[in-house]
């Protein structure tokens, strides 16, 4: 069962379905818990963490949050080859922070991998729900029934003028921190992304590139959450984000009209030659991977292309990088190497749908 | 004292800057400080290392490092609960337990302020560890109503309202 976290590349929120799905990859929401009495995890001792690692196994094990949250299965860390915890960071299971030093940390999934719980990381809990599409809602109100089912069990570290304590001051009130992936290909070629995602800081919002150095978004992918959690509900939260999104979506469907009307030739041109590049390579590394397969997504978006599943960007997000490579290779793999695995892995995975 | 910036609302958050060994003192109501931390917030990326920039912010011998920005308070001990002291929470930006909140009070405060624009929770309550803050809430407001009704002589009312607070301060209890 555990094993099926690590092997199979597929997971839900990659499905390409849920609202607005054409734009919005995912939507995220994590809540960030404690329980009370126990230092958090970067004070706590080792003996505290397998305590607390303790606690919440046994908490989920009880039959009533099975029943509601569906099958939940519990991953101690240390018991995973490290390649295989880079498997879980890369398909958003788990943080590269959890990833990294495992000892005393645990990991709760659900099986179709829509709610994992983050077993002290900075938090002593955090729970994580992750959906295709826009469905912050959804994502929302599944964590909330998850926390409250967590909470019937274990005492959470709670003040009634601070709400949730976190170790982080940023992090306190709500813990709740959500989020959306955006593909937004059209507002980056008509040099309007950094105009309008500057913007968002102003009202509140952090705006990531995916996977990115810095701030330059790989794949035209971005990640918009919510910087305050303090003196707003979890409901306002979620609601501006999903307003920020919405106009997102509208700007980049403008956007997307204006390039087919104005530009078309120089358009077709640009996503016809990443399709060309994409299904002749032989060496590819991640980031020139990652904009030729935005350019294909924006072209299968746009009816350019044809006869392939928009699911491939999605998909290939996960499967084209480092640690699932190796993870299909069975060994560790140099960097060239890693170019050649992914190159033939993409020329196979489009003469699937072509 | 009245805002540095605005010079219109009293000034709430005081901050202490050292800029090349020199120190200045700015005071500003909590409007300008979150237009402040605005400006600061549009530096966060990716590898924006928040700890350091929220270190930076608690730190109370941050002066140290030229361009760092202290909140002017005097330096606490340290937590008798997890037994971190000031010095480890301001190196990595975070908090030992939840006791820590308490104990490290009027450091965390303006920060909050700051970086959140707001101290007070108005989200979830734990239908568990939060009931007996739903019933304080309700004391309180019941308890409001009782001074009313004494100050309006109106003893009748005052002796029930009493009664139903002294029944809920026996549901605390148990
Ligand atoms: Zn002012
Ligand atoms: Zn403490």
């Amino acid at each position: 069962m555990r094993d099926r976290f690590v092997n199979q590349a597929l997971t839900k929120w990659m499905e390409g379905t849920g609202k607005e799905s054409e734009i919005v990859i995912s939507s995220r929401v994590r809540l960030a818990r404690n329980l009370c009495n126990i230092p958090f995890p970067n004070v706590a001792s080792k003996a505290q963490a397998q305590a607390i690692v303790g606690q919440v196994e046994a908490a989920i094990k009880d039959a009533e949050i099975e029943e509601t949250a569906g099958d939940l299965i519990f991953v101690n860390l240390e018991a995973l080859e490290p390649l295989d915890r880079a498997v879980l960071v890369d398909k958003h299971l788990i943080s590269p922070q959890h990833a990294e030093e495992a000892s005393g940390k645990g990991l709760i999934l659900r099986a179709d991998e829509a709610v994992s719980v983050l077993i002290n990381e900075e938090d002593h809990l955090r729970i994580q729900c992750l959906f295709p599409g826009l469905q912050l809602e959804e994502a929302w109100e599944l964590a909330s029934r998850i926390d409250d089912l967590l909470e019937s069990k274990l005492d959470f570290a709670f003040d009634e003028k601070l709400g949730y304590l976190t170790a982080c001051p940023t992090n306190v009130g709500t813990g709740l921190r959500a989020s959306v992936m955006m593909h937004l290909p059209a507002l980056v070629l008509t040099n309007q992304a950094s105009r309008v995602l500057a913007s968002l800081s102003q009202i509140g919002m952090t705006v990531r590139g995916l996977y990115g150095e810095g701030t330059d978004a790989t794949g035209n992918l971005f990640q918009i959450s919510n910087q305050v959690t303090l003196g707003r509900s979890e409901e306002e939260i979620i609601a501006n984000l999903v307003v920020v999104a919405t106009q997102l979506i509208d700007h980049e469907r403008m956007a997307r009209q204006v390039l087919l009307k104005e530009t078309n030739p120089q358009l077709e041109d640009r996503v016809c030659r990443a399709y060309g590049a994409l299904t002749s390579a032989r060496i590819i590394n991640s980031q020139e991977a990652m904009t030729l397969l935005s350019n294909v997504r924006l072209g299968i978006d746009l009816g350019i292309i044809q006869g392939v599943s928009p699911r491939v960007l999605n998909e290939m997000l996960v499967l084209t990088r480092p640690a699932f490579l190796q993870k299909l290779a069975g060994r560790e793999l140099s960097p060239f190497e890693r170019d050649v695995q992914r190159a033939s892995l993409i020329r196979e995975r489009f003469s699937l749908d072509g | 004292m009245y805002c540095d910036e605005c010079k219109k609302r009293p000034a709430t958050v005081h901050v202490t800057k050292i800029i090349n060994g020199q120190k200045s003192e700015v005071n500003l109501c909590e409007e300008c400080a979150r237009a402040h931390h605005k400006e600061w917030s549009m530096a966060y990326d990716d590898n924006f290392p928040i700890n350091k920039f929220l270190a930076g912010l608690l730190g109370f011998d941050a002066g140290k490092a030229t361009g760092s920005v202290s909140l002017n308070l005097h330096a606490p001990g340290k937590c008798e609960h997890c037994g971190a002291n000031y010095n480890q929470i301001s190196q990595s930006g975070r908090l030992g337990c939840h006791q820590c909140y308490d104990r490290f009070q009027d450091k965390v405060e303006p920060l909050l302020r700051r970086v959140q624009g707001s101290n007070r929770h108005t989200g979830k309550v734990p239908k568990r560890s939060g009931g007996s803050i739903r019933l304080q809430r309700e004391i309180q407001s019941l308890r409001a109503k009782l001074q009313q009704h004494v100050n309006n002589e109106e003893f009748e009312q005052a002796a029930r309202l009493r009664d139903q607070i002294r029944e809920l301060e026996k549901g605390m209890a148990e």
